[in-house]
This record gives C-alpha cells, sequence and structure tokens, in this order.
C-alpha cells in the first residue's frame, strides 16, 4: 500500500503531539500538579497515530485508562485533556473524570474505561447500532495484552463475530500485564491473536512500532468492517517506555529487553524514514517546534485555569442535569 | 379495559414502545424464537423480526454492556437478564459503567436503556435464582430502579422506563407473573418516582414494593378486621423515590411499617425508615416497624422460603404488637 505524505506527515505530527503530552503529563505528576495517578502510552504512540489518523470522523473509538493518546488523536483538545490530568475547570470531562476516563464524544472518542475489559462490550454495542441504523460507522476498541484474560474479552469477540459488527478490536501487546510479563499468564505466543481462531477471526499480529504497518492493517479492518464482513482482531507488538503507571519505574523489566525497545522508538523509526522518503528535515522540526508550543500552551492554560466550581460536584448524574434522587 | 396477566403485560409493555419507535430493540438470552423462559416476550419476534429481537449467547456482560454501547449510538436498548441474581455477573458494567458515564464524563453521554429482569421468590429455586436484589441497584448513584406489581404497572413503567433518558433497571416480580389484573385499552405511559397509595387508612402507613404490595393488601384487610385501619402504598419506584407520599401518609397514620422481601440488612426500607426518622419524627406515636426477610441466603424448600419471605401472618403481627 502507498501511503499518501499527508497521511503519513500527519501520523508524525499525531505521535509528536502524544509524545510530547505525555512527557508533560509525566512531569506534572512528579512535580505534583496531576494528582492521583496516570498510565501512559510513551513508546506506544504508533498504535494510537495509525488507527486513529486512519478513522473516519464519525468513527467511534474506546480506550483504556492508558487512553491519553488515542483521546488526543481523535481531535480532543489538548488544553482541555490537560486541564482533566490537572483536576481544573477546563478539563475535558469538568474535572470528574481524571487521567483514566478522558472522553470526547464530539470526536468520536467515546471514552477511557478503567476496568479492564469492560468496554470491548461496549465499543461491540456501538458496532450493533451502526450495523442497525446503516450509519457505515466503524467502532474501534483498544485494550491491553492484560484484557485477554478477563471474561468480557470472550464474550465481546464472541458476540461481535456471530452478530459481525463493524467494530474492531486492537491489543497492544507491551508484553506486561501489569508488572508481570504476559507471557507468565498466558499458555500462548500471542494474547491475543492466537485467540481468534476460536471466534473465526484471523489472528492478525503487527509490529505496533511502525505507523505505517498499523496504519495498514487498520484500513483493511475498517474496510472489512464496512463491508459488512465482521470484526478483526489485531495483535499490536509494542512497548511502554515508563512503567504501568504513576511513578512506577518497572524495574520487574530486564535493562537489556528495556534498551532493545528503546532503540525501536516508533517516533525515532518514523522519522528517519520520513527523512528517507525526502521530507526536508524543516518540516518534520516544525511540526515538533509546534506540538511542543502547543503542551507548553496547554500546561499554562490548565495552571492558570481555576479549581472546579463546586456547583459541578452534584450535576450530570442524570439527564436533567441534575442528581436528585427524591421529590 | 381488559384482565391481563402480569407476563403478557411485559410483552404489550414492550410492544407498545417497539411500535411507537424504531429505535427500541430487544436482546437476551432466549427471548426472541423462545419468547423468553418466563414467557413474558412471546410474540415479540414474529411481530418486530430478528434484528430488532435478538436471541444472545449467555454473556451478560456482552448483554449489559452492548446495550450501553448501542444506547450511545442512537438506538434505546432493551437487555433482559434472566435472573436478577445474574446482575452479580455483570455488575462491573451495570454499577461502574453504566451508572457513572455521564457523570465521569461530564454529561456527555446519555444512555438511554432499560434492564429487565426477573427478581425474588417464591418459585423455590434456592439461592441463586430468587433474591430480591433492588436494593443492590438503589444503592448505585446514577442507576433508576422500578419493581410494578401490577399488570397495568407493569406496562406503563416499563414505557415510562424505555422513554426516560437515564438507565433504569425494571425488576419483574417471578412470583406475580401469572397473576391478573385489568388493564385499560390503548397507550399506558407511567411516571416514575411516583409511589400509589392503594388501601387508604388512618392507624399506620404500610410501605411494600413487587410482591409484597400484595402481602400488604391482604394484611391490612386482615386488621381492619383487628380494628387497625392501615394505609398500604406501593412504592413501584426506588430511584426516584416518592417521599412525600410517604411523609405524607405518615403525617396522617402517625405510624410506619415497611414490608420488604430483601434481606433485612440496608434494604429498602433501611432508607424510608431513615428518611422518616429524619424528617418526620415528631409525627410518629411508635417505633418504625420493618418485615423483611432475614439475613440469610434464600433457601429452597416451599416450608423453608415460605418462612422467610415476609408472609400475611407476618405483617399482620408485627403491625398488631405496634399498635397494641
Amino acid at each position: 500500500m502507498e501511503i499518501a505524505l499527508d497521511i503519513r506527515l500527519a501520523m508524525y505530527d499525531g505521535m509528536v503531539r502524544a509524545r510530547y503530552f505525555e512527557k508533560r503529563a509525566y512531569d506534572l505528576f512528579m512535580q505534583g500538579l496531576v494528582k492521583g495517578t496516570t498510565h501512559l502510552g510513551l513508546g506506544q504512540e504508533a498504535v494510537a497515530a495509525g488507527f486513529a489518523v486512519a478513522m473516519q470522523p464519525d468513527d467511534m473509538s474506546y480506550c483504556t485508562y492508558r487512553g491519553h493518546n488515542h483521546t488526543l488523536l481523535r481531535g480532543a483538545p489538548m488544553n482541555a485533556l490537560m486541564g482533566e490530568l490537572m483536576g481544573r475547570s477546563n478539563g475535558i470531562c469538568e474535572a470528574k473524570g481524571g487521567s483514566m476516563h478522558l472522553t470526547d464524544v464530539s470526536k468520536g472518542a467515546m471514552g477511557s474505561y478503567a476496568i479492564v475489559g469492560a468496554h470491548l462490550p461496549v465499543a461491540a454495542g456501538a458496532a450493533w447500532a451502526a450495523q442497525l441504523r446503516g450509519t457505515d460507522q466503524v467502532s474501534v476498541c483498544f485494550f491491553g495484552d492484560g484484557t485477554t484474560n478477563i471474561g468480557a474479552f470472550h464474550e465481546s469477540l464472541n458476540m461481535a463475530a456471530v452478530w459481525d459488527l463493524p467494530v474492531v478490536f486492537v491489543c497492544e501487546n507491551n508484553l506486561y500485564m501489569e508488572y508481570t510479563a504476559i507471557s507468565d499468564v498466558i499458555a500462548v505466543e500471542h494474547p491475543a491473536a492466537d485467540r481468534a481462531s476460536a471466534y473465526g477471526l484471523e489472528g492478525i499480529v503487527v509490529d505496533g512500532n511502525d505507523a505505517d504497518a498499523v496504519y495498514e492493517v487498520a484500513v483493511a479492518a475498517y474496510q472489512r468492517a464496512r463491508a459488512g464482513e465482521g470484526p478483526s482482531l489485531i495483535e499490536a507488538l509494542t512497548y511502554r517506555h515508563k512503567g504501568h503507571s504513576r511513578a512506577d519505574p518497572g524495574k520487574y523489566r530486564p535493562d537489556e529487553e528495556v534498551e532493545e525497545w528503546l532503540k525501536r522508538d516508533p517516533i525515532d523509526i518514523y522519522r528517519e524514514r520520513l527523512l528517507s522518503l525526502g521530507v526536508e528535515p524543516a518540516k518534520l522540526d516544525e511540526i515538533e517546534a509546534k506540538a511542543a508550543a502547543e503542551v507548553d500552551a496547554a500546561t499554562e492554560a490548565s495552571k492558570n485555569a481555576p479549581p472546579p466550581d463546586p456547583a459541578v460536584l452534584l450535576t450530570d448524574v442524570w439527564a436533567d442535569g441534575g442528581s436528585s434522587w427524591r421529590n | 379495559m381488559a384482565e391481563l396477566s402480569y407476563r403478557d403485560a411485559v410483552a404489550r409493555g414492550l410492544a407498545q414502545e417497539m411500535e411507537r419507535d424504531e429505535r427500541v430493540v430487544l436482546i437476551g438470552e432466549d427471548v426472541a424464537k423462545a419468547g423468553g423462559v418466563f414467557k413474558t416476550t412471546v410474540g415479540l419476534y414474529e411481530q418486530f423480526g430478528p434484528t430488532r429481537v435478538r436471541d444472545t449467547p449467555i454473556s451478560e456482560e456482552a448483554i449489559t454492556g452492548m446495550i450501553m454501547g448501542a444506547a450511545m449510538n442512537g438506538l434505546i436498548p432493551v437487555g433482559e437478564l434472566m435472573f436478577s441474581d445474574f446482575l452479580a455477573t455483570c455488575w462491573d458494567i451495570v454499577a461502574n459503567q453504566i451508572a457513572k458515564t455521564r457523570y465521569m464524563t461530564g454529561g456527555q453521554v446519555e444512555l438511554p436503556l432499560v434492564i429487565r429482569t426477573a427478581n425474588g421468590g417464591g418459585s423455590r429455586f434456592g439461592g441463586q435464582h430468587a433474591q430480591s436484589l433492588e436494593n443492590w441497584a438503589m444503592a448505585v448513584p446514577g442507576l433508576k430502579v422500578v419493581a410494578p406489581a401490577t399488570p397495568a404497572d407493569v406496562i406503563g413503567l416499563m414505557a415510562a422506563a424505555i422513554r426516560d433518558p437515564d438507565p433504569v433497571i425494571v425488576f419483574e416480580h417471578k412470583a406475580l407473573f401469572a397473576t391478573k389484573g385489568e388493564v385499560p385499552d390503548g397507550e399506558i405511559v407511567d411516571t416514575l418516582g411516583t409511589a400509589r397509595v392503594l388501601r387508604e387508612g388512618d392507624d399506620v402507613t404500610i410501605v411494600a414494593l413487587a410482591a409484597m404490595v400484595h402481602t400488604a393488601l391482604d394484611a391490612a384487610k386482615i386488621l381492619g378486621g383487628l380494628g387497625i385501619s392501615a394505609e398500604v402504598i406501593d412504592l413501584r419506584s426506588l430511584v426516584p423515590l416518592d417521599t412525600q407520599t410517604i411523609l405524607n401518609s405518615v403525617a396522617k397514620t402517625t405510624r410506619l411499617a415497611t414490608v420488604e422481601e430483601n434481606p433485612r440488612l440496608v434494604g429498602w426500607g433501611a432508607e424510608i425508615s431513615s428518611l422518616v426518622a429524619e424528617e418526620a419524627f415528631w409525627d410518629l406515636d411508635g417505633p418504625i416497624v420493618r418485615v423483611t426477610t432475614p439475613h440469610i441466603p434464600l433457601p429452597a424448600a416451599g416450608e423453608l422460603e415460605d418462612l422467610a419471605i415476609p408472609s400475611v401472618e407476618r405483617v399482620v403481627d408485627a403491625i398488631s404488637a405496634m399498635s397494641g
């Protein structure tokens, strides 16, 4: 597949913006300006970029608590995402969601779900509605390797396959479920792909650090979904540069393994590729400078935003906007 | 006006809403071709076809998760959980995902969905197919909860649940499926969060729900013979809760009893009792009485199950004692 240059630049732009955003999120967490927890996708940006850039605007994406990348790359405004991480009034979820629940429905980013596996049936349900209403939408569901051992994975894959739903399940296999190697807790090599045959699906493994390769499988899976041929299950091999969450140093991972994967940084790989394709270095420098400025601006805007209005505490439980349970 | 069974009322309520709005769809285990294990969805598959009435695998997380996703993308889905006990297998989806998502997203996500489920004892099914779990759902912010006691209420509250923009769990009572009642002709649409005074009285207010409403009414008749005039309130809806009807009644009768099928601890009657104690304490002329199932799993044998679930006699005895 020949990938157009504007697509490639969009993927590079997306990866760089996600990288800078999450590096800043980490710094802010260490400074105590982001509270609670964060689960960073540093190192996994090519998966987010490849799938996001191949989507249509009205496609729906569902992700996990490791969902900053995915939400940002659907087009959610960085200011509002940073504000949400920092618990400020400019937060995209009114500061009621936090890092693990970033959502921008207006951009098709249908939510970040923090209980492992819970969003797989939800993504399938959105695809079912698309199928019934004939909307041509695809529902894309990102999850980690650890998710493949929870019941909702099986229930959702089976149902999606039986009903031929236009949903694409994307397993980001970063080799560790949390602190434990996924290979310690499964009986097969590939946590997702090796289970695909149980649902009558093809087991697809892709290099998740190669944005072009990811983009190509995404396009094929979306075409299949829109053609009414049913779901896909794709396992993208990747690696997180940081620990599981918060300040976890990830010491359970062998140094050589970490070094090996750091050499395969998806952004470095892609920068080299774009240069080899004749893209001017200045063009890439410009993308990087713009992303850095955007992150700085989002940080400043969020630092300067007031804390949430106490009134929002009691809003949005019900569709009437309130939280009353009685008359 | 015609007589209709509670079980047929379920199908009629669903059909009424499916005819009105093509976005309304129904999924669940055995709901389509078989017409439901309790025969509550008979005829819907034939009337509305295989895309709108669909059988699922035994996958409660998928059923509840999929109706959530479908509600996010333009449908008004109804999902059946065959027994309310099965809520435990998908409680993450119900309590963590469906209930919280509007709040956690700052109001971005609307979930107009309904979960229907067969609740309650009296069928000798034993500990895992007979519980009254409406109080579980009541405890979760973000879920609306109704439990009809009559065929007409089944239709009206089902319609109200389907038309409501928030997630609603409709607890259908297994012991009532075969019961019959008069049902008006034509469309029936009720209002969530409205209790109903089914029998007026002056001496004591009895608040009941679902099958216990009939127990309370039978007890009230006997109490009347004993010179105690009991007012019976069918709560109908736990969330929203019609507190005014309860408070107004207690202001008149000065006494309160709740009749609950759920086990004792943190049953819905505890919330009603707390509310009356906080807001109508000076109206009361005596202690509040709760008649509940003991704090035990339900036994299978009929003799034991009948001892566990509040009976007419237990209600009469408890209220006679409080009024004596």
